[in-house]
């Protein structure tokens, strides 16, 4: 990547902040979006991520006018845009399927935008050029697009929807459409591509992994509603609510008892003794598989660390890391998640066998039970 | 260490490569046998025959091999005068077609699914009524005290019946009516096929709808518009019912001219070498359609 021309980045000043109010669009008796408020600040990469049916793919077409909200408010800057045509948006946008022209090259692709706005033949042809050479298919200008493979038409939609120099670009899941390795390497493409053109951008993804890797921050919506916008790093380490802890990531969640002082208590263990709010009457425990460890009970400080004793039921090996599945009680299991490196004491684990699981106090995260 | 697989006897090539290549063949044999009855029908049915008509325009009236109804073709004005009118008939029949059918199949693919099947039906039902009926219908409706003139003097579009049967008008009213549904179900498929998203992409790169439609839509439907002219134009060239009905005589086109030749003169001969030149010419259209619209793929069912 180091070999790709730098293109001339968009000032911050040129690069749009979006406003979101009160947008709701209904189908029927079903609320797609419900009343959603959301501030996407100047060139940020914000991932809408939620599982199919959320209104996230609702919520990225109202932003490109294809769809028409009942009521609210889309500014981008400060001109409102709820009531402008597509046409008229200057958003640029990479579909799920691509939607390249196929009755066109992959360079009359790119300059269809150009050649709208009145741009002349040579500037325009400069232009494909240099989005072609940012997407490293300098070569391919003149193949068709069935000529392409999915990781090159991929590249083209994207080198289509930035070519006119917007100041939002929205994604609809881009990636979905290819293969693992691919889709990786994508990933980070789009994230340098997005620091070199420094536009606002909007990116829709059912996959938590691929919203972590690449956002700025992460709005995750469900059932037409923002569940939590933050930071990937917030948003995995203090998930607002069960809908978050169980969609981001693996999760445990254990249901806290309040004991008589106030304290949060799972059976018998000391889960945290004053909650920082009061809000909720009912706590989950949030546990990620890969915070607990495999101890010994006397080995730990109660103090610090909470030790689980539990019974194997199964033990998966899968590659970088390794599962386990540990019953603590009739009615809960841990998962747990460990490295497979050739110390690790976990790899004689057998189903059946009486192991304790630790973990950390500082790891420990509750939320309130929204049931 | 299990990483050798032993094969005790054989080497891996050769094992039952004869029981393997006996039931290919057999698969490829039980595959064709399915198509047998229509290949046979086939050579049967129009090999056969054209063959025959091929044979009986090169004899002449003697009986001897001569070229004497080829040559008569083109001494009487009459003959080109013949395949004007039916090359004519054929090319606005097309033509209205395409005015009627373009927007008819834009609306039906973009109708919700559930109204779609009414609609559809709607252009099928033709299909269900038999020519002829539907051929007299027209006859009743535009004839001197039919409906469409008594409705039309009586909204004041004209004073006095328009003679709208029993010459071109009429005929091409009529055969545009039987031909419509096939160029609206190729067309209403190749539209079908086009991706809403490349709609969106096309405004979301700056095109208006307008723009949108002919930059990127248009060009998309035009295989299966395309492919449902030549359909029309093909059937319309050797139609026979309509014309002789609605033409009333007057728009004579091959088919009724080779009707007449028989009738009047039964010279097989003659009416023989008007096929062969009418399948001639046909074979010519679609020559060169195909190679002006690159489009042996629609005809020939590539993508």
């Amino acid at each position: 990547m180091a070999s790709q021309p730098e293109i001339e980045p968009l000032d911050s000043s040129t690069a749009l902040p979006i406003h979101i109010g009160g947008l709701t669009k209904t189908y029927g008796d079903l609320y797609a979006l419900d009343s959603v408020d959301l501030e996407i600040k100047s060139g940020e990469f914000l991932t809408l991520l939620g599982p199919s049916g959320s209104g996230k793919t609702t919520l990225l077409m109202a932003i490109a006018g294809f769809n028409r909200p009942d009521s609210g408010s889309i500014r981008f800057g400060e001109a409102e845009m709820i009531l402008t045509p597509p046409h008229r948006r200057e958003v640029g946008m990479v579909f799920q399927s691509y939607a390249l022209f196929p009755h066109m090259s992959v360079a009359e692709n790119i300059a269809f935008p150009l050649k709208l706005r009145g741009i002349g033949t040579e500037e325009c042809a400069e232009r494909v050029a240099e989005a072609l050479a940012t997407v490293q298919l300098s070569d391919l200008g003149e193949r068709g697009i069935d000529q392409l493979s999915g990781g090159q038409k991929q590249r083209v939609a994207l080198a289509r929807a930035f070519v006119f120099r917007p100041r939002i670009l929205l994604m609809d899941e881009p990636l979905s459409a290819l293969d693992k390795k691919l889709r990786e390497q994508m990933q980070i493409e789009l994230k340098h591509l997005h620091r070199q053109l420094g536009v606002t951008t909007v990116y829709v993804t059912h996959d938590q992994r691929e919203a972590l890797t690449m956002s700025d921050r992460i709005a995750v919506i469900n059932r037409g509603k923002l569940a939590q916008v933050d930071t990937p790093e917030a948003i995995y380490n203090h998930p607002a609510n069960s809908f978050v802890a169980d969609f981001i990531g693996e999760s445990t969640m254990l249901p806290l008892t309040r004991g008589e002082s106030g304290q949060l208590c799972f059976r018998n263990h000391l889960i945290t003794a004053n909650p920082a709010n009061d809000t909720a009457d009912n706590w989950l425990l949030v546990i990620r598989p890969e915070r607990l460890f495999i101890t010994e009970e006397d080995k730990e400080d109660l103090e610090q660390t909470i030790v689980f004793e539990g019974m194997v039921q199964e033990s998966v090996f899968q590659g970088e890391t390794a599962f386990a599945l540990i019953a603590i009680d009739d009615q809960y299991n841990l998962s747990v998640r460990f490295g497979t490196g050739s110390t690790s004491q976990k790899n004689a684990m057998r189903p059946g066998d009486r192991v304790s699981v630790g973990l950390h106090r500082e790891d420990v995260v509750i939320i309130p039970w929204d049931c | 260490m299990n990483h050798v697989v032993n094969m005790s006897d054989a080497t891996p090539q050769s094992l039952h490569v004869a029981e393997l290549k006996v039931r290919e063949v057999r698969d490829q044999w039980t595959l064709l046998s399915l198509a047998t009855p229509a290949i046979l029908i086939i050579v049967l049915v129009i090999l056969v025959p054209v063959g025959w008509l091929f044979y009986l325009s090169f004899v002449g009236s003697d009986g001897q091999p001569s070229l004497e109804h080829y040559r008569k073709m083109i001494e009487y004005k009459s003959y080109a005068r013949v395949f004007m009118t039916t090359f004519q008939v054929s090319i606005l029949t097309t033509l209205i077609c395409i005015l009627i059918g373009y927007p008819l199949a834009y609306f039906l693919a973009l109708l919700p699914k559930r109204w779609t099947g009414i609609f559809m039906l709607a252009v099928l039902l033709p299909f269900w009524t038999s020519l002829l009926v539907r051929t007299y219908a027209w006859l009743v409706l535009l004839q001197k005290n039919g409906l469409v003139n008594e409705f039309a003097i009586h909204i004041g579009l004209w004073d006095s019946p328009v003679k709208l049967v029993h010459n071109m008008t009429g005929t091409l009213i009529g055969m545009a009516h039987i031909m419509l549904p096939f160029l609206v179900l190729p067309l209403y498929g190749s539209m079908k096929k086009i991706d809403r998203d490349l709609m969106y992409a096309a405004a979301n790169l700056g095109a208006s709808p307008i723009k949108a439609f002919w930059q990127v839509y248009f060009p998309l439907s035009l295989s299966g518009m395309v492919a449902g002219s030549l359909i029309v134009f093909v059937l319309c060239l050797g139609f026979y019912v309509t014309p002789a009905v609605l033409g009333g005589g007057r728009v004579v086109m091959v088919a009724t001219q080779i009707t007449a030749i028989l009738e009047n003169q039964f010279n097989w001969g003659a009416a023989s070498a008007l096929g062969v030149v009418l399948l001639v010419a046909t074979l010519i259209v679609l020559y060169v359609a195909a190679r002006l619209f690159k489009f042996d793929a629609a005809l020939f069912g590539k993508n």
